[in-house]
């Protein structure tokens, strides 16, 4: 199978997309003749003209507050926010807006908009551009998130999103951007709360999110050459989340590390951790640890940056632990 | 004396301005019965009355097509009648009952009827700017010629959303008009305390073509709306106005004592001498379009609309439990 780039496999759904339905538009910062500074965009604005792939002010509650507008009455807005950083200036557009008018509505109002984003760390980039917010719009009821680990995953769930008639978020790891994945040629679709397990295995569930998926099949491969058999999940979208899938692996391994970029307090690896705990706690030989970015500004020096983090050899190292059962986190 | 021949308007003038009495005439006693349902605490939560402003929801929405949108404020009942609502399906909603407009999931400060065009009050001041830009939009980019009326006071004119807003509805030529009603209070501040400068020169400052109305004069309202509407469908939008008008009541329903802010002589003052549709009524019966006992027909016909709607929402069920977790996301 040929392979191509995370960028161009996004660059190559939204294009899909555009030329089976003249509703769908793109709307952000520099996303047309630049393509983003990235460069995932380039070409589109070629084929589909400024009308459709249109360069806004640097105003990101503006451009977002117009495409929740447009969203509102019969257009597919895909919003394009450079930087997964800039969420906070989107907020009350995407929480207070987007979120609720379906169902403040009672149903008859939809708002089918997708916001793309990125996130991940190690990019040195320092605390404004580096952070990975995907739980804080987790938390809010009516959107939907979506995380993809690689140009595959990127394309198909992209093409999901835009035909979903919700807001959905999607984060992708500016780290994979260049990185190349085989992806068909046919067109494919991932639907949205359908985990993908990567690695079956039968001592340690390894629950890793975007970037993180890499990191927990890195660290089953070293733990294989341990004979430790790690099973890898990739939960794909976090809301809806498949919670069916993570459970049923969990009672078979009885042990679970969930790993994410997000900081760890509050945040995704805590959701997904409590609900195994409570609804697969019979089956546990070890508690369900949690592995996301310290609770810290991510800093610039890479000196400190890449201490933030998980790792592949951290992961390895937890699941060693609680495989020979030592006890983790004692008072 | 008149001699009224010369000044007898043609027949749909008269059909136009009986629908505009009549209009503003529902308004006044959809809130004064509203108002009621507060005071004899039938109604849940509070709700801002749109008393004292109804010319302009009139004179601007008489000015609009079914099809064309208006976005509304947390002071919004006026713009949702004048926009074609219906009592019985407003009175639910303000109970919370299921056969409200939202199911009763939105209420006063919610409430939106897409068949007429309202894409729905909103409970965030300036929140719904970027929702009418995006309506707005949709009209441009699928070809139609739709025009938004974005309803909002003057206290959202501090909101950074709206400059945001009206730069790109500028630079794309976006069929929009912005309808700034300053009843002269930012809840319970003077609008002289929060606004510096003047309010159309806002507007202006992004090349925007802004004017400011007697917002208790509904034919002035009325005949710069149609106007401005009809060269936004050819493509010369977008456009701000300022309509100077009076709320009645406070803030909302549950602010009686507000001398701290402003005086009874002042209140005094709007009510006895610049009414809306005593003036109108005046200027009805003085063309000869209509004499007073027709009015007050027309007033007590409401009158009992009203007391209709009011009765059967008050008797009507509320929405089954399970719907509370419904309409979160769309199908």
């Amino acid at each position: 199978m040929r392979e191509i780039t995370l960028s161009q496999a996004v660059n190559e759904a939204l294009a899909e997309e555009m030329r089976r339905d003249a509703t769908v538009f793109i709307i952000g910062e520099d996303v047309a003749e630049a393509g983003t500074p990235f460069k995932v965009l380039s070409g589109l604005v070629e084929e589909f003209g400024t009308s459709r792939v249109v360069d806004t002010p640097i105003a990101e509650p503006g451009f977002m507050g117009i495409a929740v507008g447009a969203a509102m009455t019969g257009t597919r807005p895909v919003v394009d926010l450079m930087f997964g950083d800039f969420l906070f200036l989107v907020m009350d557009q995407l929480c207070n807006q987007a979120a609720k008018t379906h169902y403040m509505s009672g149903g008859k109002l939809t708002v089918p908009l997708v916001l793309r984003t990125n996130l991940g760390a190690t990019r040195r980039s320092a605390a404004q551009h580096s952070q990975s917010l995907h739980a804080l719009v987790a938390h809010i009821p009516g959107l939907k998130v979506a995380l993809p680990s690689s140009a595959y995953e990127a394309k198909g769930l992209m093409k999901t999103a835009i035909r979903d008639n919700n807001p959905v978020v999607i984060f992708e790891d500016k780290l994979m951007y260049q990185e190349k994945a085989p992806v068909p040629e046919e067109e494919y679709l991932i639907p949205f709360g359908k985990a993908n397990i990567k690695r079956e295995g039968t001592d340690i569930t390894l629950i890793g999110t975007s970037s993180m998926v890499q990191v927990a099949e890195k660290a089953a491969e070293i733990l294989a050459s341990e004979n430790i058999s790690a099973e890898v999940i990739d939960p794909r979208t976090i809301v809806p989340l498949d919670e069916a899938t993570l459970i049923a692996s969990v009672k078979k391994t009885s042990r679970a590390i969930v790993i994410d970029e997000g900081h760890q307090s509050y945040g995704v690896t805590s959701e997904i951790a409590s609900r195994l705990n409570e609804k697969a706690f019979y089956h546990l030989d070890a508690p369900v640890v949690r592995m996301g970015a310290m609770d810290v500004p991510v800093p610039f020096s890479p000196a400190l940056e890449d201490l933030t983090v998980p790792t592949p050899e951290s992961v390895a190292a937890m699941a060693r632990k609680l495989v020979g059962g030592e006890l983790i986190h004692a008072a | 004396m008149s001699t009224r021949k010369s000044k007898k308007p043609a027949s749909h003038n008269a059909e136009d301005y009986l629908r505009m009495y009549r209009q503003m005439v529902r308004i006044r006693t959809f809130e004064d019965h509203a108002n009621q349902l507060y005071l004899s605490a039938k109604m849940p939560g509070l709700t801002h009355m749109y008393s004292g402003e109804e010319a302009v929801a009139v004179g601007i929405c008489e000015a609009l097509k079914v099809t064309d949108k208006i976005t509304s404020t947390h002071r919004g009942h006026g713009h949702c009648v004048a926009k074609g609502a219906n009592f019985k399906e407003m009175f639910c909603e303000l109970l919370g009952k299921e056969e409200g407009y939202c199911r009763g999931k939105g209420g006063s400060m919610h409430i939106a009827d897409q068949s007429n065009g309202n894409l729905g009050a909103n409970a965030i001041v300036g929140g719904s700017m970027g929702i009418a830009t995006g309506a707005a939009f949709t009209a441009k980019l699928l070809g139609n010629d739709d025009v938004t009326v974005c309803f909002f006071g003057d206290g959202a004119t501090a909101q950074g959303l709206m400059y945001e807003v009206m730069n790109m509805a500028a630079l794309w030529q976006l069929p929009v008009i912005y309808a700034c009603e300053n009843n002269g209070y930012s809840e319970y501040t003077r609008t002289d305390e929060i606004a510096a400068g003047s309010i159309t020169a806002r507007a202006e400052a992004f090349g925007i073509e802004a004017h400011k109305v007697d917002g208790q004069d509904v034919l002035a309202v009325n005949s710069l709306t149609a106007q401005l509407v009809e060269r936004c469908r050819k493509g010369e939008g977008p456009f701000f106005m300022e309509l100077e008008t009076y709320r009645y009541h406070g803030h909302h329903v549950g602010d009686i004592n507000r001398e701290y802010y402003r005086s009874k002589d002042e209140e005094k003052d709007w009510r006895d001498n610049k009414d809306p549709i005593v003036s109108f009524a005046r200027h009805l019966t003085k063309e000869g379009i209509a004499t007073e006992d027709e009015l007050e027909a027309m007033q007590a016909e409401i009158k009992a609309d009203a007391d209709a709607a009011v009765a059967y929402a008050l008797e009507a069920k509320y929405p089954d439990a399970s719907e509370v977790d419904m309409h979160v996301h769309a199908a």
